[in-house]
Parts: C-alpha cells; sequence; structure tokens
C-alpha cells in the first residue's frame, strides 16, 4: 500500500468512529457549559445505541431503507428523556451529579441488557440489516487527493456529526440561549438575578446533551458494531468526555478532539495490516491509551490551559452565597 | 436513614419494572432470597463475593473521608489483580514470604495507580474525577497488554503457585465446597485498618481534616497536598488487594478482558451506602455483595434476567445521590406528625 492509499483508507475510517464522539462530546458541551457535570454520558450512549438496534430491527420491514435513520430520531428521543433523570438529580435535587452520573451509567447498561435478554431470550440482538449505507457524494468526490479521502464512501452520518459541532458552536456563542447558558454555568446567580430562570436553561442543556448523546450511540452501533450486546459501548462516552475536556468545553475543539480519538482507534485497529515500518513497530496498546494519556496531560496545563466552566457540578440553590 | 429508604425505594422500583416486564416480583425476589441464603454452597459463594466489595468499598470510603472522589478503583482493582495473579504465578517460595509478598504486590500496584492521580491534583490541582476515570481505561489497556506480553501471546495468565493461594479447603468444606478463601479475614483486617488509621492516628486526624476543609487544614499548618497524595496512595492499595481477592482466592490467575469487573464502580455505591465509614462499608459491602451473587439464581429459579439486579443497584445509588429530597420528604412528613 503506498502512502496515499493509507491515507484513503485511515481518513475515513477515522471520521466514521470520531462521528459518535463527536456528537456526545457535544452534548457534553451543552451539559457542562450549563454547570451540569455529566458523567452519564455513556449511559446515555448506551441507551442509544441499545434503542437504535433494537428499533432497527423491528421496524426494518415498515421503513426499508429509512430505518436506520429513524432509529437515529427514536434513538434520540428515549436518550433525551432517560437524562431528564439525571436533570432532575442535578438541578432538581441536588444530587452529587458525578455520583447522580454513575448511577445514569449503569442503569442505562442494566436496563438495555435487561431488555435484551427479555426480548430475545439470549446476552445480544441478531445483527442487523439496514446499517447505516456509505455514500458517495456527487462532484466533490472527483477532486483529486481530496476527494477520495472525505468524499468517497463517507458516512451521512459522519457529514451529520461535523453540522451539528458547527451549529452547536452557533447556537451556543451567537444565540441569546447560548449566552444564557454559558452565563448559567459560569456565575448562576448573577444570571438568576438577570430574570434569567437558571433551572429551565440546565434541564434543556442535559436533555440536549442526553439526545446528542442518544443518536451518537445509534450512529455506533448502526456503523460499527451491527448489533448490541454488553461491550457494545465500552468506553466512548467516556472518551466523548475527553474529547470535551481535551476540546476545553468548545464544540469546534470538541469536535478536533473527537476526530483525533478517532484516528487513535483507527491505527489502534489496523495498525498491524498498515504497512508503515515505525507505526508497526508501536504496540497498538500506546494507541489504545492515547486518548487518555492526552486527556490527562492537557487537563494537568501541558497542553495549553483547559478551564472548566466556573461553576460546573454545583446545584444551584437560590439565596445562597 | 436516607440509605435504608433508598433501599427499600430501590427494591420498590425494581418490582415495578419486573411487573412491566411481565415478571413476577414475588418470585423474583424469593429467587434471589434463595440465591443468596439457600444453603451452605450459596452462604458461601455470597461471602466470598463480598469479600472484594469490602475492599473497593473501602477504597472509595477512605479517598472520600479526605474530600476527594476515587472513581478509579476499577483501574487499581484490575492492576492490583494482575500483579497478584502475576507475582503468584512467577515465583517459586514458601508461603510464608509468597502469599504476602503477593499481597503486597496487589497493594503497591494499586497505590501506583491511584498515585498518579493524587500527585496531579496535589500538584496542578486537576479534578482526581477525570484523571481517575481516565485511568481506569488506561488500566484496561495496559492490563491486557501485560497478560499478552506475560503469557507470550496468550489470553491469561497461568495459575498461581499453591503457595501464593488464598484458598481454604476448611472453609470449602464447611460450605459445601463452595469457593469461600481467606480473603474475606484479609477484608474484614482492612476494615480494622481504615478505623484505626482515620480514628487512632495523627495522620487520620489530618486526612479527615482536609476532607472537611482544605483551608482551615493548611492555616492548621498541615500539609494538604501530602494528605491528598497519601490518602489517594492509601485508597490504591485498598482497591489493589481487592483485585488480590480475585486473583488468588477466587479465580487463581486473570484472563484478558473486554471490559471492567464493575466492582469498583460498584464499590462507589457501597461507600455511600455505608456513610464512608469503615462499619458502614461492610454494611454496603453485604448487601451488593449478597445481591450480586443472589441474582445468578434468578433466571433459573424465576425465569427474570439477572440485570434486574444492577438496575436495583443502580436505582438505590441514585436514591442515595437523592438523598436531599428524601431528607426534605422525611421533615415534612413530621411537620405534618407534629401539626396533628
Amino acid at each position: 500500500m503506498s502512502f496515499l492509499e493509507v491515507l484513503y483508507f485511515i481518513i475515513p475510517t477515522s471520521i466514521a468512529y470520531a462521528a459518535p464522539l463527536i456528537l456526545t462530546a457535544i452534548g457534553g458541551v451543552f451539559s457542562e457549559r450549563s454547570g451540569v457535570v455529566n458523567i452519564g454520558l455513556e449511559g446515555l450512549m448506551v441507551m442509544g445505541a441499545f434503542i437504535g438496534i433494537i428499533f432497527n430491527l423491528a421496524y426494518a420491514d415498515v421503513f426499508g431503507s429509512w430505518t436506520p435513520w429513524i432509529a437515529l430520531l427514536v434513538a434520540m428521543l428515549v436518550s433525551a428523556i432517560f437524562s431528564i433523570m439525571h436533570a432532575v438529580a442535578s438541578v432538581s435535587f441536588r444530587a452529587n451529579q458525578v455520583v447522580s452520573g454513575v448511577a445514569i451509567n449503569m442503569l442505562g447498561i442494566a436496563i438495555a441488557l435487561f431488555s435484551v435478554k427479555m426480548l430475545y431470550g439470549k446476552g445480544q440482538t441478531d445483527f442487523i440489516q439496514n446499517k447505516i449505507p456509505r455514500i458517495n457524494i456527487p462532484i466533490l468526490q472527483d477532486i483529486p487527493i481530496l476527494g477520495p479521502m472525505f468524499f468517497k464512501s463517507v458516512y451521512g452520518t459522519s457529514i451529520i456529526a461535523i453540522a451539528v459541532a458547527i451549529i452547536a458552536w452557533f447556537v451556543i456563542y451567537k444565540t441569546p440561549f447560548g449566552l444564557r447558558l454559558r452565563s448559567v454555568g459560569e456565575h448562576p446567580m448573577a444570571a438568576d438575578t438577570m430574570g434569567i430562570n437558571v433551572s429551565k436553561i440546565r434541564y434543556t442543556a442535559v436533555i440536549i446533551s442526553g439526545g446528542l448523546a442518544g443518536i451518537g450511540g445509534a450512529i455506533y452501533s448502526q456503523t460499527m458494531t451491527g448489533d448490541f450486546g454488553h461491550a457494545t459501548i465500552n468506553g466512548q462516552g467516556f472518551m466523548a468526555l475527553a474529547a470535551m475536556i481535551f476540546g476545553k468545553w468548545h464544540p469546534i475543539g470538541a469536535m478536533g478532539a473527537a476526530l483525533f480519538f478517532g484516528f487513535a482507534q483507527t491505527l489502534a485497529i489496523s495498525a498491524g495490516s498498515i504497512d508503515i515500518d515505525f507505526i508497526q513497530k508501536i504496540p497498538t496498546v500506546y494507541f489504545h491509551i492515547l486518548p487518555y494519556v492526552l486527556t490527562i496531560l492537557a487537563l494537568a496545563g501541558f497542553i495549553g490551559k483547559a478551564n472548566a466552566p466556573k461553576a460546573n457540578g454545583e446545584p444551584y440553590i437560590k439565596g445562597s452565597r | 436513614m436516607v440509605p435504608i429508604i433508598s433501599i427499600i425505594l430501590g427494591l420498590l422500583v425494581g418490582a415495578l419494572v419486573m411487573i412491566f416486564s411481565g415478571y413476577n416480583p414475588v418470585n423474583g425476589y424469593i429467587a434471589l432470597w434463595n440465591g443468596i441464603f439457600g444453603d451452605a454452597y450459596a452462604i458461601g459463594e455470597t461471602i466470598r463475593q463480598i469479600s472484594p466489595y469490602i475492599l473497593a468499598g473501602l477504597a472509595v470510603a477512605f479517598a472520600f473521608r479526605t474530600g476527594l472522589f476515587n472513581i478509579g478503583v476499577e483501574g487499581q482493582l484490575m492492576v492490583g489483580w494482575f500483579a497478584a495473579a502475576y507475582v503468584g504465578s512467577a515465583f517459586t517460595m514458601p508461603m510464608y514470604i509468597h502469599l504476602p509478598l503477593s499481597l503486597l504486590a496487589a497493594a503497591a500496584a494499586g497505590a501506583l495507580w491511584g498515585l498518579i492521580p493524587g500527585l496531579l491534583k496535589a500538584k496542578f490541582r486537576v479534578h482526581e474525577v477525570i484523571v481517575t476515570i481516565m485511568m481506569n481505561y488506561i488500566a484496561l489497556h495496559v492490563v491486557n497488554a501485560l497478560i499478552k506480553t506475560v503469557s507470550g501471546g496468550g489470553f491469561k495468565t497461568e495459575k498461581i503457585q499453591p503457595t501464593a493461594s488464598l484458598r481454604s479447603d476448611f472453609l470449602s468444606n464447611l460450605t459445601d465446597y463452595s469457593t469461600l478463601h481467606y480473603g474475606i479475614f484479609i477484608a474484614l483486617s482492612m476494615v480494622i485498618v481504615m478505623w484505626f488509621i482515620l480514628e487512632k492516628t495523627k495522620t487520620g486526624f489530618e486526612l479527615k481534616s482536609v476532607g472537611f476543609n482544605e483551608n482551615a487544614s493548611h492555616y492548621a499548618g498541615m500539609n494538604v497536598n501530602k494528605n491528598i497524595v497519601l490518602s489517594m496512595i492509601i485508597s490504591g492499595a485498598f482497591a489493589g488487594l481487592g483485585g488480590a481477592m480475585e486473583a488468588l482466592g477466587t479465580f487463581g490467575n486473570m484472563t484478558s478482558r473486554g471490559g471492567f469487573t464493575g466492582i469498583g464502580f460498584d464499590g462507589i455505591a457501597v461507600a455511600l451506602l455505608g456513610a464512608n465509614t469503615p462499619l458502614g462499608v461492610i454494611f454496603g459491602a453485604s448487601l451488593f455483595g449478597s445481591l450480586k451473587y443472589g441474582a445468578n439464581n434468578m433466571p433459573n429459579a424465576a425465569n427474570i434476567p439477572l440485570e434486574i439486579v444492577s438496575i436495583v443497584i443502580a436505582l438505590i445509588i441514585f436514591f442515595v445521590a437523592s438523598g436531599y429530597i428524601i431528607r426534605v420528604a422525611i421533615l415534612r412528613m413530621n411537620k405534618k406528625k407534629e401539626a396533628k
């Protein structure tokens, strides 16, 4: 394989791996920018992956080739509803948000596996027939070099993910809602005095994060695995969390970090088959741990300073100082 | 009061889930009960399951007392498991050296895994929650790679030597040939160690003081950073010993894993339920260890997927986390009673 052929393989695969991370990480950005720590992303993603697969299996006959797309929407809805639990606990019940997030993670996987056993009588579902298809984008795919890298046999979902990142940037930085969101996460009391409904903004943000994580999970299960079992989502949610931090709580940054993590994952999986000497010599474990090590380094301030929103993780109690 | 109400609420919602899924909750809970206390064998296995839960719970609770949230118990437990399995199988020594050495290796590996987030917190004020989560995944991949290296490309380490084993014929015979091993005594002695450190030593006083108020402790002349690092090391060592229970007692080796053991995460639940006290941890570990083991009986005896117990455990954590609202509810009820 020539170097260019390697790129033609690695880049689309990296973007495909990154798409679920991008969406979930952006969900995390919404939630944490409003001041609610969301460790539960993993559980929300599990829920999305699970719903995506069972919807796809159940309605493949009805909707035909539209099935995976409708499954994404259903997964989004269900995960958004599931995330209300986290919102209620962290905003209204003043719970420890990390603990509540841990509970969401455990609950997500437990409910999904319980339902799979109940519906199918075994540990994992059947394989879906209607996976999300790869498409060639007309005209653009003919551009030399860039065409085969970015526009040939891409998943439509990858394009959606990048679009969502840009929309999220616009919403968070250019709209009144975004300004309120950020102010609630930085200084809820000041925001409250200005007449912003802190609880409402935080509920909305957590539900958005649930919806996006749900789509992320459903994309992952409908492009990568094709079925749902206990190890379908195995740390993707936490990797998205890492991408969010590495991207410094900024949607575009989170997207960049997610793309990079997708690249690391692709290398970890395909390093053995890539005919480049120095990559083959590196043991795959280094690619596997790369996203996590980088996140720790980023947090320690070795790669620029990452500042979390000020009020992140603190329940807002009216009248307290 | 909150933990008990949370347990009741968790079991009730679990029952509702069973009803809505078309199962009979009464049969379900009877099967669970029999799975825990049904016969001598079940009791032996339940106690065996409780020992790593005690250590995982101690690890979370100890860090909590210094104001640190150690979600990394899972990773610390896995490196401890591997260290114990490796030292237990690679060397030939008399038992009175080999067994303590294997346990020590597990504790040291766990402590090392706790040291890193501790140092980062102390030096750079990096939040330990994120670092420990990342350390979990690093542990998972590193341990799998190490197993591959040690076994020459295989997927599990060799069986440990009998001189490093915690297995006990006496306990096994007592409980109808269950896999109950001496680990439970190690776990219980660590409960005493934690109590002793926290309540009877100057170090423990400082650790707790930092947990209550960092600034006040600093003002009083305590070295806050040193205490943060120390707390994470001790917490990691407890977690590593939890891994040793699996390596030296239950399994006798370590197999490469696709995902986490879950014991470390359940340790969070154990510690929360036990209000982060040594005695409370025994209570929490007994409850969750029993639930986890007893659940294995549910598919056979009542035809209910055993994941229902994971749902119940997650709900209990959720309710404990939402303790504020439960306290408010109790307060309101008491007021109404007074009004009457």
